[in-house]
């Protein structure tokens, strides 16, 4: 069971998740057979796992204290990595190669995953701006500042 | 003239990013087993491509669409509607590898232009010109076995363009001639579009050290946070017994897990007749596609003046971080 | 069904390719192919064996066909092609290109490297001459099945692979050679010292694949000891068994007995597993399965 101080994370991050979902619906088709798959996100500089489950549009933060939640795969790796992958900054395959991503179970679900969000051209910026007023808002604002001063990843789009 | 160059995109957001990027010409596949690159979450639907081609045709981009496949026995109408849905869509060519394929094409679509995939494995004159002169095909993508000399000597004998890979993965087997895949998972590139598929893929810690496993077999293994390759068959690490003509050897038996960088042979290709530049990787994010294409841009645009290459731009995003020229080097054999 | 014997894979002294083809008249293999479908570097090596072998096999009732290189390179390799056709001895292709030599109207054979997987393929190769195709190992029984079918009725007998260390990919680098810190071209012939190919495993000791010079073969030996029926079944008019080392006429009278209805499958495996002690068998191919799947 998720801790009662990480479901409020939980439910602000699965309005992102149906937020992307609902204007952007190509994430799910691309998807395919994987949108039932689940994602455990293990962000080792974050204060709790995610679980990503597309087809139920939701998003659940665990405590890490707790036994992990039956997951199909799994990715872990600091934020700034993760946060490059989602924004389409730097190539997924380049972060696994360095070792700065590493996955686990369902490979091929990881796959879909990264190239449908990959496809997606999410804008975090943009996104993070409907999620205000919420209490992850403020902790994943300072880490993106703080990911993106320390990384050099641009983490905002360009128009090239 | 300046050298073509050719860009992957397995994504509507690739394709984009590669025009933008100053690709002359982008290719792209369906969203089935028709082409080579055919993994989970990437290609392209039928709508998708046409919005595709069209968008690359506005800034004077041209789109080939690969559909490179061995058609399936018993299924080959899978294939035929996949050309017939590249030309409807404005596709500038197919690229094709299965000769009754491409009979298929030449006799139904005459006005099609028909490139010759990789994977026909035309590593010969004579090969190609079979191909040219039975069914008007007017490019050939070299197969990655040859060098730079076998390709100027090649491009003596026959009448019809050539393409090279410049940069990206790097088969070290004869494309489209390789079962490897399918004898370790049941799934091969020619059969089903995919090399050693991440369906069969399983990374496992093991003893402090990460575990790359194909099909349940151990394919390497390397030091937790350690650059891990990704385990494709051939660039496995392996153990090859003592034996009559030796003593053990355990190593990459077959190809370091490099990736191919030939920046500083372009000027040598285009001395050799190669008409166009094929990157590798509709696999890699757009994010990939916009930074090597913009490289190669600057390097083809270099050559044209006489410039000298760039080096070492692209060093982060090749497989284990270190870039081969390949067989197009003699010593490389 | 009958038998074919294919092209020997490995760099063999000429006097073991002597004995090897007076051994295989012996046998009620039904045809023969010769040639060197892998290095041309080995070729001069053994090629004044061809002529004898080519005699005493027709004498045995045998028919003969040569085989071209897999893969053609170099100038010197496109002219072995060239000569082989001039030869008047059928010739097997073992890749596309050489049809550029095929004198007008002459009928050729296909080797299981040239890539036949549709009835597409197969057709068009059927009007350019072909009279007979071994399909690439990899297929499945549903594929196999749907090619003999259209061989049928193109006028093309078709093969499969029926025993032996499948041919997995050929490259232009040489891996005998790496393996000794080599270049191709200053190998030295090492593959020469390994007549059954050079065993790979895993890192963890799994039998895994074999390297027989720029080829790369699976470990296992294919078998089809198991799947006959099928393929009987299917249309198939031939099962290819490729040579190695050792008693191979002991195995050719096996897969002949059984082909006669008078050795069971099960029975098969079991004299295959007696006769090669060392070996393993595979058949996941033809079920569509991974190639290396044990047999049996």
């Amino acid at each position: 069971m998720p801790v009662p101080a990480a479901s409020v994370i939980g439910f602000a991050l699965s309005r992102l998740l149906r937020r992307i979902a609902a204007h952007k619906p190509a994430i799910l088709g691309r998807l395919g057979a994987y949108q039932s798959a689940r994602f455990l996100i293990d962000v080792i500089d974050g204060p709790a796992l995610l679980l990503i489950e597309p087809q139920a549009q939701r998003i659940t933060a665990w405590s890490r204290k707790r036994p992990l939640p039956p997951h199909d795969a799994a990715i872990r790796g600091q934020l700034a990595a993760f946060l490059a992958m989602l924004h389409g900054s730097e190539d997924g395959d380049a972060l696994f190669f360095s070792g700065d991503l590493e996955i686990a179970g369902d490979t091929s679900a990881v796959l879909a995953f990264r190239n449908a969000l990959d496809d997606a051209e999410l804008d975090l910026t943009e996104e993070l701006a409907t999620l205000s007023r919420s209490p992850f808002d403020g902790w994943l604002r300072r880490a993106f500042a703080l990911a993106e001063s320390r990384t050099g990843y641009p983490l905002t789009r360009q128009e090239i | 003239m300046m050298m073509e160059l050719v860009c992957p995109a397995g994504t509507p957001a690739a394709l984009r990013a590669a025009v933008e990027a100053g690709a002359h010409t982008v290719y792209c596949g369906f969203a089935d087993e028709t082409n080579a690159r055919n993994f989970p979450g990437l290609n392209f639907s039928r709508e998708e491509m046409a919005e595709g081609i069209a968008y690359a045709k506005a800034r004077g981009a041209k789109v080939l669409v690969a559909i490179n496949t061995f058609p399936r026995a018993g299924a080959q109408a899978l294939w035929h509607r996949a050309v017939a849905d590249a030309k409807d869509a404005g596709a500038h060519a197919v690229i094709l590898a299965d000769p009754g394929l491409i009979a298929h094409a030449a006799e139904t679509h005459p006005d099609l232009r028909l490139h010759l995939s990789v994977q026909a494995a035309a590593a010969n004159p004579d090969a190609i010109n079979l191909y040219a002169e039975s069914f008007g095909i007017r490019r050939v993508v070299l197969p990655r076995v040859l060098t730079v000399e076998e390709i100027t000597a090649i491009n003596r004998e026959i009448d019809i363009e050539t393409e090279v890979f410049a940069f990206g993965g790097l088969c070290v087997m004869a494309e489209g001639r390789c079962s490897l895949s399918s004898w370790a998972t049941g799934l091969s590139p020619n059969m089903n579009g995919v090399c050693s598929p991440a369906s069969h893929v399983a990374y496992v810690e093991q003893d402090g050290q990460n575990e790359a496993r194909l099909g349940g077999y151990l394919i390497h293994r390397t030091p937790k946070g350690a650059p891990a390759p990704y385990p494709t068959l051939c660039k496995g690490c392996f153990t090859a017994p003592a034996t009559a003509s030796g003593p053990a050897q355990t190593g990459h038996l077959f190809e370091d897990p490099v990736s191919l960088d030939a920046t500083e042979l372009i000027p040598r290709l285009q001395k050799a007749g190669v008409t166009a530049l094929k990157i590798e990787g509709r696999q890699r994010s757009r994010a990939y596609v916009a930074q090597v294409v913009r490289a190669f841009r600057a390097a083809v645009e270099a050559a044209e003046t006489g410039a000298p290459m760039p080096t070492g731009l692209l060093a982060r995003l090749t497989e284990g971080q270190s870039a081969t020229t390949g067989a197009y080097a003699k010593t490389w054999r | 069904m009958d038998l074919t014997i294919g092209p020997i894979a490995f760099f063999w002294p000429a006097a073991q390719l002597r004995d090897f083809y007076q051994m295989i008249a012996a046998t009620h293999a039904r045809r023969v192919v010769i040639g060197e479908w892998v290095c041309s570097k080995r070729l001069p090596f053994w090629q004044n064996e061809i002529p004898q072998a080519i005699e005493c096999l027709t004498a045995a009732g045998k028919e003969v066909s040569l085989s071209t290189l897999a893969l053609i390179t170099l100038k010197r390799e496109r002219r072995q092609a060239e000569e082989l056709f001039a030869s008047g001895v059928p010739v097997e292709i073992a890749d596309l290109g050489v049809l550029k030599y095929l004198p007008e109207g002459a009928a050729f054979q296909v080797g299981p490297t040239v890539n036949v997987y549709n009835e597409g393929t197969l057709e068009w190769l059927a009007r350019k001459g072909a009279t007979r195709i071994c399909l690439p190992p990899e297929l499945p029984l549903a594929s196999v099945t749907t090619l003999a079918q259209a061989g049928l009725a193109a006028g093309v007998a078709v093969e499969v692979w029926g025993h032996g260390r499948a041919p997995l990919a050929i490259s232009g680098r040489c891996y005998h050679a790496r393996l000794h810190e080599r270049a191709k071209d200053n190998c030295q012939f090492v593959c020469g010292e390994d007549p059954d190919g050079r065993d790979v495993e895993t890192l963890d000791g799994q039998s895994f694949l074999t390297v027989n010079g720029v080829q790369t073969l699976g470990h296992a030996h294919t078998t089809v000891a198991l799947q006959m029926a099928e393929l009987q079944a299917a249309g198939v008019a031939s099962l290819r068994l490729s040579p190695h080392p050792g008693d191979f006429a002991a195995i050719v009278d096996l897969y002949d007995r059984a082909l006669q209805g008078l050795t069971p499958g099960s029975e098969t495996m079991t004299r295959l597993r007696e006769l090669m002690p060392q070996a393993s068998f595979a058949d996941g191919f033809l079920d569509g399965q991974p190639g290396l799947r044990e047999a049996g």
